[in-house]
């Protein structure tokens, strides 16, 4: 079992002819993912040749589904573009659209994630890494070396931090790893994820790891309380991150009181989840829980 | 980004909701001209990009145009709350008689925008929101339809504002989405005597990700205020300058933070934020390592990454050829894991630099790395 991706999604890449789209099909391809299928009106009909496998290029998303029963779509197209591909894929009836661009406005992805979820397509990002399920498929540019599958689901804001976590705990495995994405407006929370690790019976921990910004933690934290029984690590960071100033992600901003680390560790505390100190930490805490 | 006052005015003034006239200046003999032409007697008002002005001297009534020369001369260069005052604006007062709050703010966790109102403006509004929650009215705006006149007239009969404002409702939620702002404020929007519904204050952020469809941004863009920002900004680098001694550079924002975060529990004080992103090159790197080492309060530097999709031997190429580049005086403690990590310790293991020293976990080369910082 696994969270939102499995070996049987079939995946299409919009924006797959491009650099970073032609780059990462190739390592999804490698870490098994079936990629069945890029989107570029411009080179409709042809195929891109990756070695192992010649991938059809559509016109549009309806004419991939069509032909190959996709249902994910992983999406590298450019910020300005983004609203328009999400619509279309949305439109389409994709049920998972992962958003791995960055730098799309924040009024385009407040449109796309509404008009997504009126139609039942789920979003995850945009300004995220992806999403991967060890051993079966990747979605994303999430590494797919570091680690195997096992028991622990991750979510994280940050891309980076997320293989940090992974590369510690490799030994351990993950059901599923999740990079909801840093922008202020992102289509999946760190809740929507919460439920999703709680009901997958592989997965045994959650590690959570949020940064400074918003009030995702502290919600997530009263979700915890109410509805999670499985064990969940925490890890936030940003806590020497002056306010007022945009640190590195699009999201990751103290706005007067709000969206400090100490206020969202101390939430998750609240709730008994064990937040570790750095990611080692971190790791250790993820460690000892499941019986390491 | 954040907007001076004086720039959310033009804003405001574009979409045709009414502002008191006003003229900005960084010269206190020029505020005495520009109080003249507005009629002698005006209010001078700081620029600076921070709440609570008027309580910290920022915000001043000048009798008559010499008055407001003076005024401006005691304000220019004054600091307010860490931000030094540049400009000066300078407006015609206002007759009030009532005074309301209105904003556009970005409900994060709902993934959209809300309106929030209230008739009693003029205040700080969170201790509004905190002591009578009940007078400030939260609407959640539906992004396909917008504030239309009729979701206004919703909007102005919750927070009880009298119908007069729909209008500026509806204007102030242009800007909002035609100027792809994240925020739109007014505090306050106040009545008055004359019964026009007039913003006195104006507050607008504006969405970095839209810089691109807007070819105007540019005029509101006044530069880095820090010299290695400047630096960073023209080399397109994430920096941000902090107060410390150990300059930081890692892959990604998230590492970068929480690289930043145990530096400083390891009881020194990070020099700045810098991200090299995914996929970073030499140049990059070399880039990055110039601007931490043009900085003077930096006692040691601290490289942090995980290559994920990033080959760290790519990376330690680039610090190799960073140190060729830049020779630096202080020291780096480098901690590469991941992808090609084995490559890239070997990399900088031959080139040996005497001032370039490897510690394998993250948590270990911040102790160091705040080590060195703390003896130098």
């Amino acid at each position: 079992m696994a969270v939102f991706l499995t070996k049987e999604s079939k995946v299409l890449v919009q924006g797959m002819t491009g650099g970073e789209g032609m780059k990462h099909t190739r390592r999804m391809l490698t870490a098994g993912t079936d990629v069945v299928g890029g989107v570029n009106p411009r080179k409709a009909g042809r195929t891109v040749d990756f070695g192992d496998r010649e991938v059809p290029v559509f016109g549009t998303v309806a004419e991939g589904i069509e032909a190959t029963g996709a249902d994910v779509s992983v999406v590298f197209v450019p910020p300005a573009h983004v609203r328009a591909a999400v619509t279309e894929a949305s439109d389409a009836g994709i049920g998972l659209a992962v958003v791995i661009t960055e730098g799309v406005p924040v009024h385009d992805t407040v449109a796309l994630t509404a008009y997504a979820h009126r139609n039942g397509t789920r979003v995850i990002g945009p300004n995220s890494p992806g999403l991967i399920t060890p051993g079966q498929s990747d979605a994303g540019i999430i590494p797919a070396d570091i680690t195997k599958p096992g028991p622990i689901g991750l979510v994280s804001k940050s891309g980076t931090l997320t293989y940090q976590l992974m590369y510690e705990l490799r030994d351990f495995g993950f059901s599923t790893c999740i990079g909801i994405g840093g922008d202020p407006v992102v289509g999946t929370s760190q809740i929507d994820c919460l439920g999703a690790f709680e009901d997958d019976p592989e997965t045994r921990l959650v590690v959570l790891i949020g940064e400074i910004g918003g009030d995702a933690e502290e919600r997530a934290a009263a979700y915890i309380r109410d509805h999670v029984s499985k064990p969940v690590v925490g890890y936030i960071a940003g806590f020497t991150a002056p306010e007022g100033r945009t640190m590195g992600h699009a999201g990751a901003i103290v706005s007067g009181s709000a969206g400090t680390a100490a206020a969202k560790k101390a939430a998750l505390e609240a709730v008994g989840v064990r937040v570790g100190s750095t990611p080692t930490e971190t790791a250790r805490l993820a460690t000892t829980l499941l019986g390491g | 980004m954040d907007l001076f006052e004086y720039q959310a005015r033009e804003l405001f003034d574009d979409y045709g909701v009414l502002t008191p006239r006003a003229e900005v200046t960084d010269s206190s003999k020029e505020a005495r001209e520009i109080a003249r032409r507005l009629g002698g007697r005006v209010v001078v008002k700081a620029q600076v990009k921070t709440g609570g002005r008027g309580k910290a001297g920022g915000v001043k009534l000048a009798a008559d145009p010499a008055a407001a020369e003076l005024t401006a001369r005691q304000i220019l260069g004054t600091d307010i709350k860490g931000h030094r005052v540049r400009s000066v604006m300078l407006a015609q007062p206002v007759d009030i008689e009532d005074e309301f709050y209105v904003s556009y703010v970005l409900d994060r966790a709902a993934g959209r925008f809300l309106a929030i109102a209230s008739a009693e403006g003029g205040m700080d509004i969170e201790e509004v929101a905190a002591t009578r929650p009940d007078a400030v009215a939260r609407v959640p705006v539906d992004p396909a339809e917008g504030v239309t006149a009729a979701v206004a007239a919703k909007i102005a009969e919750a927070a009880d504002l009298p119908m007069r404002t729909v209008d500026v409702l509806v204007r102030l939620w242009k800007v909002l989405v035609a100027e792809d702002a994240l925020l739109v404020e007014v505090n306050p929007l106040v009545r008055t005597a004359q019964g026009q519904i007039m913003a006195l204050d104006g507050k607008v952020t504006l969405d970095d990700n839209a810089r691109f469809r807007h070819s105007r941004r540019a005029d509101h863009e006044t530069g880095a205020e820090d010299r290695l920002e400047a630096l960073a900004a023209e080399r397109g680098l994430n920096y941000v300058k902090l107060d410390g001694e150990v300059g930081i550079i890692g892959n990604g924002a998230g590492l970068v933070m929480s690289t930043l975060d145990v530096v400083a529990g390891c009881g020194a004080r990070p020099a700045n934020f810098l991200d090299i992103g995914g996929g970073a090159s030499a140049q990059v790197m070399a880039d990055g390592l110039r601007v931490i080492l043009s900085d003077p309060a930096v006692k040691s530097v601290f490289v942090n990454v995980f290559g994920g999709i990033t080959a760290c031997d790519a990376v330690a190429e680039g610090i190799v050829r960073a140190l060729e580049d830049v020779r630096p005086t202080r020291p780096l403690v480098v901690r590469l894991d991941g992808n090609n990590a084995a490559r890239g310790r070997a990399v900088l293991a031959e080139r040996a630099h005497p001032l370039v020293e490897q510690v394998a976990t993250m948590d270990g080369a911040a102790r160091r790395a705040a080590d060195l910082a703390n003896a130098a």
